[in-house]
This record gives C-alpha cells, structure tokens and sequence, in this order.
C-alpha cells in the first residue's frame, strides 16, 4: 500500500528534485569567473618553467651542471656553454626548454642544486605557433608574458 | 542472422570512436537485430603510445611520470604501483611515514575516479545532475593534490623509496575536512539515484556477470565484488601497511549494473573510513627510505598489483641490471574488464549498451597504453 502511494505521488522524483533545489541558493555557486577573477594557484605548482637570476647582481644561476638535461625524460633541456679561460667555470650561453614535449613531472627542479631551473605558478601557455613554445633563454629569465584582457 | 518472426537480417553498426558515452576512443562494431544486440566487437588502439616501450627506453626514475599517464583519472595508484614494483626490485620498504600518506593520497584518488565515474555513468543514462555534484566535490581532492606535489591529474606524487614532497601545513586538517563534507555528499548522491525509478528501471538487471564469469575472464575490482566473491587486494595481499587499516570490503551478489553502482557507493564510504584512519595516525620521520641515486636494481624480476579503483593494477619488470628495465609489463585492470563486454551486452537493448560500457568504467589510456 505504502509502495502504491508512493508509487502514484511520485515519491522518488521530489526527494531528487528537494536536493537539485536545495544546491539552487546563490551561496552555493562555485563557478569561477576565469579570467575576470584569477584562480588561487597552489605553492607547488608545476607549470612554466622559470630560470632565475641573482637578484643582487642580476646574472643568472644556472651553473651549467647539464643535470636538469639528463634527468629530463622528454630530452627537450639544451643547454649551452662555453669554458671561460679565466675563472676556469662554465658560463651559460644559451638555455632551451621546448614546452611543447613538456609534461611538467618537474625531475628537473628536483636534479638542479642549486635552485636555478624552477617550475612557477604561470599556467597560461598558449601560443599561436609552434615556435611560441620553445623557450630560450631570454623567455625562461623574463617569464612568460600571457596576454592580458580587460573587461 | 538470429530468428524473428519477420524476415529481418543483421544490422552492422558502429558505436565511437567518436561517441560521447564511450568515454574516449573506444570503437565497438554491434551486430545488431532491431533494437536488440546480438553481439559485440570492440576496437581499441586510438589511444595506443606505447607506453611498455617508453619504459624499457627511460630509467626507472624518468618512467614514473609515464605511469601516470595510463589511467589519468587515478594517476596516484598507478604511481603507487610501479614504485612498489620496483622498490621490490631494490629490496627497499618506503618508511613508515610515506607508506601512511601514500594511503591518504591513494584513497583520495579513489574517492576522485569514482567520483568521475558515478557522474559520467549517470550522465550517460541519463541523469545531467549528479556529474555537477561529482565534479564540485572532486575539485576538493584535486585541490589537495595541487596542493601536496603541484599537478592535479597527472600527479607524479611518488618517488621510488618513498615521497619527494613533504606534506604542506594544513594537510591533516584539510583531508579531515573533506572527509567530514564528503560522507552527507554521498548520501545526497544516493538520495538523487538510489531510489530513483528511472534509474532503477535502467540498471536493475542489466548487464548480468555472474561470479564464474568474471574469474573465467580475469575480471577484477568492483564487478567482481558486486558478483559476490570478496576479492580485493588490499585485504589479500596487503601493501603499504593496508593491514593496519580497518574497513570493510563491499559485495553485493546479483552482480548486475545497479549491484556495481552500489559497491563502487558503499567504497567511497569504505575509503574515507581509511582516510581517517589513516590521516589520524600519520608517523613522524623521514619520507625518503635509502635509496641509491642511481636506480641499478639486481637482474631479477617483480610483479606488484594494488587495488587501483578499476580493479587490480599490476606491474610486472624484469631487470637486467642495468638503469633501464629490460621489459616492463602493465596488467591494467580496465582493459581485462573490457573483455567481458560482449557477454554482457548479449541480448540487451542498445540504450542499456550505454549503461553497460558505463558500468564497466574504463579509461581508454590505460586501455590502449
């Protein structure tokens, strides 16, 4: 009897219909409005790759150990450098870092000693060529510059 | 050709790659007669990059991130998997510490690709709402993921020997936090299908695999618990100290698509008991078990399987003793359950075909590797 009235009432449908209109309250969206408001990106993030600077005298701190290169399992780290007669280091020339092969494990910041190669926050990676994806040296420095909307 | 009482002769028709409820690029020919199907073929390989390959060409620290990559919408046991592989391979044991938050984070995915495939599954039948649910309360696991090692899907949270991440501050209490919002969410998932009569008339019935079935065909995780055999590898061969764990394994008997809805229901809830546990009692110490930087495991061979989501997950290398694996082998679980397709499909309606590629839950990553 009770499975009849609940049959014909339509019982099932309205407890289903309760929890759709119950989530309806304006409190409850949790869309973000990208790229109006910018999503809060964790710490760890692992997205474009950076390659940093001294801040105090400006030059680079990439030492040209070529461990980033090997630990890249895509190989897509070049790293260019030439021996400098009279401190007798390595000195960086060129860095290339193609993006497009990139699949941001980030073993590359975890084989550099010395904090050089670094994954930052910046996610928008788009471009409008192919080339746009390799980044040299001058890119991995600066960091990447994504277009900006206004509205 | 199958005997109807009209004159009518078998109808050959592809359902994908293109279909949306195929969930990728899963070709399947049907043969069918009117409405009913007769038989089924499936076609698989779109999504083939030879995965096994890749690993016997990278060393076993560079194909980490690879494993992730198989079956996306649980990066993390896949993780867990190849690194116990080969952490059997060394002859080392992650310490206490990592083997407690490899669990935490290996339950959260599960609660995540179930997540995923309770709204895919439903959307396919028919039901738009629960996906938005899912979807909203799936961002709460990514979240933490993005959080502890910086990706949201393809993770690579794991190191052979242990973790490369410590746990960020606020880790305990956010985990402790979702599983408290999480069990009314799952209730309230129920309350939308559970009692439901058009999901009911869609699932009750549909797809019947009996337990001889499923062993006859190799068919593991929750289509063979919704069958009525208790078989789950973190009861049988625990790893990762899940024997200190205490949970439940859930089985059902008539091991048909609404059996399997309710197993995969009952191992969300499974799983937040061990997130609890878990997260309660994680071990202070270090998370990097000793391990050579160079990876140079002894010539021999390993095979590991864990309970990923799907259902077992195993690894199998053999070493040559040299830094690359001579051959890697994948048993993903989602390709073996795919056999039992055709069986279950036999007979039925095209629409339940829907709901019976649904049930199965596959992900064609890890079905074409």
């Amino acid at each position: 009897m009770t499975k009849l009235l609940r049959t014909i009432f339509l019982v099932d449908l309205f407890q289903g219909l309760s929890v759709t209109f119950r989530t309806q309250h304006p409190k409850n969206i949790v869309t973000e409005q990208y790229p109006e408001h910018r999503p809060k990106i964790a710490e760890r993030y692992r997205g474009a790759p950076r390659l940093n600077i001294n801040p105090e005298n400006g030059q680079t701190l990439c030492i040209s150990c070529d461990l980033c290169a090997v630990a890249c399992p895509e190989n897509l780290i070049i790293v260019g450098w030439v021996r400098n007669p009279e401190t007798k280091r390595k000195d960086l020339v060129t860095f290339t870092y193609d993006t497009s092969r990139c699949m941001f494990c980030g073993l590359c910041e975890d084989a550099c000693p010395v904090d050089a190669l670094e994954l930052t926050q910046d996610f928008e990676l788009a471009s409008y060529s192919r080339e746009g994806a390799i980044f040299d040296r001058q890119i991995l420095e600066e960091g990447i510059k994504p277009t900006k909307y206004r509205f | 050709m199958a005997g109807t009482f009209l004159d009518s002769t078998e109808l050959v028709l592809n359902m994908g790659p293109q279909h949306p409820s195929t969930h990728g690029v899963l070709r399947v020919i049907v043969k069918l007669d009117g409405e009913r199907v007769n038989g089924t073929e499936c076609v698989i390989g779109y999504l083939h990059r030879g995965v096994e390959k890749i690993g016997e060409n990278r060393t076993y620290t560079m194909f980490a991130p690879y494993v992730d990559r198989m079956d996306y919408v649980a990066a993390i046991s896949n993780g867990l998997g190849y690194c116990l592989a080969v952490e059997k391979l060394l002859n080392v044991e992650a310490t206490p510490r990592a083997q407690a938050i490899r669990v935490v984070l290996t339950e959260l995915n599960r609660i995540a690709s179930h997540l995923l495939w309770l709204g895919t599954h439903a959307l396919d039948i028919g039901a738009i709402t629960p996906l938005f649910y899912c979807m909203r309360e799936r961002e709460y696991t990514l979240n933490i993921f993005e959080k502890y090692c910086g990706a949201r899907l393809t993770t690579h949270a794991f190191r052979i020997g242990g973790l490369q991440y410590e746990t960020y501050d606020g880790f305990e209490k956010e985990v402790e936090e979702f599983c408290d919002l999480f069990l009314p969410k799952v209730d309230e998932y129920e309350e939308l299908l559970t009692g439901n009569r058009i999901w009911r008339e869609r699932l009750i019935g549909v797809g019947i695999l009996n337990e001889a079935d499923c062993k006859a065909y190799g068919v593991t995780g929750p289509m063979l618990r919704a069958a009525g055999c208790a078989w789950d590898i973190r009861k049988a061969l625990p790893y990762s100290g899940y024997e200190k764990y205490d949970f439940e394994v859930p089985i059902r008997q008539n091991g048909d698509t609404y059996d399997r809805y309710m197993v995969r229901m009952a191992e969300m809830r499974q799983s937040v008991r061990i997130i609890r546990q878990a997260v309660a009692a994680i071990p202070e110490g270090p998370i990097m078990a000793k391990v050579p930087k160079i990876i140079k495991p002894p010539v021999g061979e390993a095979y590991v399987s864990v309970e990923a989501p799907k259902g077992e997950l195993g690894y199998y290398i053999l070493s040559d003793g040299t830094t690359q694996p001579y051959r890697l082998r994948v048993r993903p679980p989602s390709f073996v359950n795919l056999q039992s397709l055709d069986k279950m499909a036999k007979g039925s309606l095209v629409a339940d075909l829907v709901a019976i590629i649904g049930t199965i839950d596959i992900v064609l990553g890890e079905v074409d590797r």
